[in-house]
């Protein structure tokens, strides 16, 4: 039962409540940097280590951070949190943090990271949280990628910087700039509507059927 | 800590002694990671501005920051705010061959930095290095990408100042040719290096007098 | 005063915050169903930004020089805690104006809009002059963006559209289209 509850936590970040595709949270810092792989997942990766550590200490403090100044010692944390991972990608990788520049600070103004904090990991013990927030953390990281995949393989006709196609393939440059990063989310978005509202008519059609039989 | 017991109504001192124990820590985390990285990042950035120079200096293996402080150029290692600096480069034997001056300005979508090489004594642009763009992708990114273009900048007469033409119209030699489809970037790059030259062709002492390498300043590394 | 134009300009249309910077989305895509509230919202917004570049400012000058490692933090917090003290003074003195924008500047000061362009004046080292000059060109940008999709959205109100469309993956289209309208703005300064 425990078992299935944490795993359960985990799953429904990854797909049906992921923070980009499902509940559009968090778009700021994520269209602008999916203009490739390497960038998207980068980003994800920072985002990651940002939500999952402040979910940790948010839920291992819940008892003693008072109700009233819940807020501001839930944005102390995350700040620092996302300093860190500033410094430490400046450190270890100068060139893709050039390219994601001011947009590493912004990780502090993306709404999933204090969402999760204030209707989750304030209220639900440590392992929970920490499932929770690998689960949207992880969802959004595969959201980031696949948005990032996309838009490299039609705008520059690569995959993390591999040329894919032949010489003659002629990129769809529109794609790596601001407007496709519009468009792709747009469409990837049409297409979850799609899946929800074929999930919706088969589970009508089921239940007519069983009302048919009974 | 007398935790969860008030809880209902905390009192002010408990909710500013949280903040402050939260802030607290929270800064000995940011100044713990600044201070263990510190020296990386100091290094990266030294490392990537040597290469730059010795990329558009051909022949420099060391160097030297000079800043343009109290309306005259002196050698300082520092460089305050608002200040503005040109690197000189010496070959081997400690010769002066010719000064790395950065530059900026409006480029096709946003601002270019770049660095370039520059001889006084024949007015002759050496090399040119784009540090910074958002130029289009598969056009104006051509302006760094572009090795024929990135190539016409050695030996580029800068008396008075670089003319970007038409391509394959090239006849003097303070003339380049712009990139087809990227024309704009690449007027861009010509204007930013003209204005930093004339900015600066003031300030440099005049050739042949250009201050020797600082015994102390070693090579850089 | 050329820079100035271009910075004002830049900010305004080529590097629009929205259209270019997907910066201050949430809002853009939330609250842009009516003109009157994307007008409000934007003039609101503009405001909040010409405050923080009066905060970025003298915290770049005066305290970051000596730890820039508290950046972050320090821009947080103080552009939090000063609108909310502008806030108040508003409600205080014009209650016109406080009825037009008041309710939108505690929503906006957590927009991302507000941080990026304290972080954006910060790493092109803007002083103080043009520091307000970027914050109303990027204000007046984000407004104009949100005033367009809001009528555009006002519009597709009255057609026939199928459901499935209907909702922020058409309203994620319709901005791809103005951000590729916007990018004809480009080179607008390079090419004179």
């Amino acid at each position: 039962m425990k078992k299935s509850d944490s795993y359960e936590e985990f799953i429904k970040g990854i797909w049906r409540d992921n923070p980009v595709f499902v509940q559009v949270l968090g778009m700021c810092p994520m269209l602008a940097v999916t203009n490739s792989a390497i960038n998207a997942v980068a980003m994800g990766m920072a985002t990651f280590f940002v939500l999952v550590g402040s979910s940790f200490l948010v839920s291992s403090f819940r008892n003693w951070i008072p109700k009233q100044v819940r807020i501001s010692c839930f944005i102390i944390i995350i700040a620092t949190f996302v300093t860190v991972a500033d410094y430490t990608l400046l450190a270890l990788v100068p060139k893709v943090h050039k390219e994601l520049g001011a947009f590493i600070p912004l990780i502090v103004a993306n709404c999933m990271i204090l969402g999760r904090q204030e209707a989750f990991s304030s209220r639900y013990p440590v392992r929970l949280a920490v499932m929770d927030a690998i689960g949207m953390a992880g969802g959004f990281l595969l959201a980031l990628f696949s948005l990032g995949a996309i838009r490299e393989i039609l705008g520059d006709g690569a995959l993390f910087g591999i040329k894919l196609f032949g010489e003659n393939f002629e990129p769809w440059v529109i794609m790596i700039l601001p407007p496709g990063g519009f468009l792709t989310l747009g469409v990837i978005l049409l297409f979850f509507n799609w899946f929800k509202f074929k999930k919706d008519e088969f589970l009508a059609e089921v239940a007519e059927a069983e009302r048919g039989g009974g | 800590m007398n935790t969860g017991a008030n809880a209902a109504a905390p009192s002010s001192l408990r909710l500013i002694l949280t903040l402050a124990i939260a802030g607290l820590i929270s800064g000995i985390a940011i100044i713990g990671i600044y201070e263990s990285t510190l020296p990386t990042i100091t290094a990266n950035k030294a490392r990537e501005l040597r290469e730059a120079v010795f990329k558009v200096l051909p022949g420099v293996s060391q160097m030297q920051q000079f800043v343009w402080r109290g309306d005259q150029l002196i050698a300082a290692e520092d460089l305050q705010k608002d200040e503005e600096a040109v690197y000189g480069g010496y070959d081997e034997n400690g010769e002066f061959v010719g000064y790395a001056i950065p530059g900026a300005g409006p480029g096709f979508q946003d601002t270019i930095g770049l660095l370039f090489g520059f001889t006084p004594e024949q007015q002759l642009v050496l090399g040119m290095e784009v540090l910074e763009s958002r130029e289009t992708p598969g056009l104006g990114d051509k302006i760094y990408k572009d090795a024929d273009f990135v190539g016409s900048f050695s030996k580029l007469s800068i008396d008075p100042e670089i003319v970007a033409v038409k391509k394959g119209t090239t006849s003097q030699p303070n003339e380049i040719d712009a990139i087809t489809g990227a024309t704009i970037s690449s007027k861009a790059v010509v204007r930013i290096i003209n204005k930093t030259h004339s900015d600066w062709i003031q300030r440099l002492p005049p050739p042949g007098s250009e201050p020797p390498l600082r015994q102390d300043a070693g090579d850089g590394s | 005063m050329d820079n100035l134009t271009w910075i004002f300009i830049s900010a305004l249309l080529v590097n629009n915050f929205v259209l270019t910077y997907f910066l201050g989305l949430c809002p853009f895509l939330g609250v842009s169903n009516s003109l009157e509230t994307s007008a409000r919202l934007g003039l609101a917004t503009t405001f909040v930004m010409l405050v923080t570049a009066v905060c970025a400012w003298v915290l770049n000058t005066y305290v970051l020089i000596h730890a820039p490692y508290l950046r972050l933090i320090c821009f947080i917090v103080v552009i939090a805690s000063t609108v909310q003290f502008i806030e108040m003074l508003i409600r205080k003195l014009s209650p016109a104006l406080f009825r037009a924008m008041g309710i939108f500047l505690p929503l906006i000061t957590t927009n991302c809009a507000i941080l990026g362009l304290a972080i954006f004046a910060t790493n092109r080292g803007y002083g103080f002059v043009e520091g307000i000059v970027y914050a109303l060109g990027a204000g007046i940008g984000f407004t104009l963006a949100l005033v367009l999709l809001a009528g555009l959205r006002e519009e597709s109100e009255l057609s026939d559209i199928p459901a499935l469309i209907k909702g922020t993956a058409m309203n994620l289209i319709i901005a791809g289209i103005l951000s590729m309208a916007f990018m004809g703005f480009a080179g607008l300064f390079s090419s004179a």
